[in-house]
């Protein structure tokens, strides 16, 4: 353990810009376990946006009007770009674009799992938008104060896109519950599919979560799994039952006297599964992008930076 | 045919060329070879997707069932859609998407540069809009070509492969039909013969540029604009308007 005697005066200092709520740049002093940290969890980031696009792209070409077709299209586009500007806050601490993407390969870096299960109808591009989106965007909302300037910088751009992307998400289940019966019947079942591997995306509950002390000791995450996961829970429970759609918990619970919805448990198996690689889609997507990035486009990315 | 079905006709075809370039070029929406050209493969999509929009709201106009852009692009069968062959052919590579766009680009630019003086006024306006991007695609696509061919073995290969495959869908583009003559007539469309001038000026400074031959005299396929097209659209279709079919009458 730390002890004021046993810290360097460069920890020192480095602590003491923390607690005065200073940001953290790329050439300043840092220990070597913050900057660690911050690459893993910027560059699954990056990852994160960039497999993201596969389930949407799944749907692009069989978006169903001019207007969802183009939105579709644009939003996928500002995946791409967050994991532009991820890959570049996440360069600053030193190891540049393709040998993260190499550990994406190794299976040394991750990528969130919610992408590991699959889009199936046109409504789950309205839910990938409501509750994914939703979800990161409560999670991101918190880290445009992350200690680490790059970082935060570029959750401050990344936010007000995502919001737009929450919204057009809403919009299509709006659409699907005002439409026929079938196309509720496809929101019901995107709901269903969607809405508890939303709520895995804050990650574990507070008192298993490995890394989040550590994390908030630096301000790197400014506020917990569970917290988090509360204000989603509070926020889109009444946006769902708008719309008619209902929640697919039996445990649900209102508490009247905090204004707060209680949640049944959440199933961690099936969390630890897909983390484990046994998701529906982990190899799909894996294999996707590494043929995306294979040998048979090699010859094009050798002659990106000719003329 | 009256001209205001003519006039439908080529707004049609104008459309159709988009939409299917359009779908084609979203089929790289995270495929691309690299993320950057991700994006600006997504972007030319964008583009294209909406000039189809801007030429179909205005057949929408002329259309006697009272039928919108949505309409006419998710209802209509293959026999209906009037693009040209070369925007319906798969992507193959990425060298295939580039050489197909940089006829096409090559194309749409002179034809819009045209078009900005047509005696329609809306269509004048569609093509000064129109016509930045299209030159934005050819520059897009020119470089490309260049850095292809003057790159490695391996590129110059799959480039010369593309350029086999496609140039004999070239010539259809400049094909007049009597819908396209009578339009011509009222100074509604330019002169096809002056659209390929321009055309084969263009594309030989990009193939002197990468030092590629132009191919010599091969057998040019026709069709497309009068409805028989390739076998490759029915699929292209299939997918664009897979929900229409599911499940019709259904608003999106």
């Amino acid at each position: 353990m730390d002890t004021v005697e046993n810290m360097s005066p460069e920890l020192l200092a480095f602590e003491a810009r923390l607690a005065k709520d200073e940001v953290i740049e790329p050439k300043d002093w840092m220990p070597a376990d913050y900057a660690k940290t911050l690459l893993r969890q910027i560059s699954q980031h990056a990852h994160s946006e960039v497999i993201g696009m596969q389930p949407e792209g799944n749907w692009v070409l069989r978006a169903p009007t001019f207007r969802a077709k183009k939105i579709l299209l644009a939003k996928i586009q500002d995946e791409g770009g967050h994991g532009l500007y991820l890959y570049s806050a996440a360069e600053t601490l030193g190891m540049d674009r393709s040998q993260m993407i190499d550990q994406l390969h190794e299976g040394k870096a991750k990528y969130s799992s919610i992408f590991n299960y699959p889009a199936l109808n046109w409504a789950d591009i309205g839910a990938i938008g409501w509750l994914v989106d939703g979800a990161a965007i409560v999670n991101q909302v918190s880290l445009q104060r992350t200690s680490f300037g790059p970082y935060a910088r570029a959750m401050v751009r990344i936010c007000m896109e995502e919001s737009f992307h929450q919204r057009q998400g809403y919009e299509i289940m709006v659409r699907m519950m005002r439409g026929n019966e079938a196309q509720r019947q496809m929101a019901q079942d995107a709901m269903n599919r969607w809405w508890w591997p939303a709520l895995m995306m804050f990650g574990p509950h507070d008192k298993d979560s490995a890394h989040t002390q550590q994390s908030m000791k630096w301000k790197i995450k400014r506020q917990s799994n569970d917290v988090l996961r509360q204000r989603f829970v509070d926020k889109t429970i009444p946006q769902a039952h708008f719309i008619g759609l209902n929640v697919p918990d039996p445990d649900l619970k209102y508490d009247e006297e905090t204004k707060s919805y209680q949640i049944g448990e959440i199933n961690w198996d099936e969390f630890n599964q897909v983390i484990r690689g046994n998701g529906f889609c982990n190899h799909a997507r894996l294999s996707h992008h590494k043929k995306r990035i294979g040998k048979e486009s090699g010859y094009v990315r050798l002659q990106l930076h000719t003329l | 045919m009256n001209n205001k079905e003519n006039l439908y006709q080529f707004l049609l075809r104008c459309s159709d060329d988009n939409l299917i370039a359009g779908q084609r070029m979203a089929e790289w929406c995270s495929n691309g070879p690299i993320l950057e050209e991700d994006l600006a493969m997504v972007n030319i999509s964008l583009d294209l997707l909406g000039q189809s929009e801007s030429f179909l709201d205005y057949a929408a106009t002329l259309d006697t069932m009272g039928k919108n852009a949505d309409d006419l692009a998710f209802g209509r069968s293959e026999r209906e859609y009037f693009n040209h062959l070369l925007v319906e052919q798969p992507n193959g590579d990425f060298a295939v998407s580039m050489v197909k766009l940089l006829f096409f680009s090559a194309y749409q630019k002179e034809l819009y540069t045209a078009l900005m003086s047509s005696k329609d006024e809306r269509i004048a306006a569609i093509c000064a809009k129109a016509v930045k991007e299209a030159r934005y695609h050819y520059r897009h696509a020119s470089d490309w070509f260049e850095r292809l061919a003057l790159g490695t073995d391996e590129s110059l290969r799959r480039l010369n492969d593309a350029i086999v495959e496609l140039w004999p869908f070239t010539e259809n583009f400049f094909e007049m039909d009597n819908a396209y003559q009578a339009l011509q007539a009222e100074n509604i469309v330019p002169e096809m013969a002056d659209i390929r001038k321009k055309w084969l000026s263009n594309i030989q400074e990009v193939f002197r540029n990468g030092e590629v031959d132009l191919p010599g005299d091969v057998h040019m396929y026709s069709g497309g604009i009068n409805g028989y097209h390739t076998e490759h659209l029915g699929h292209l279709l299939c997918e664009m308007q897979y929900l229409h079919h599911a499940h019709p009458g259904a608003q999106w």
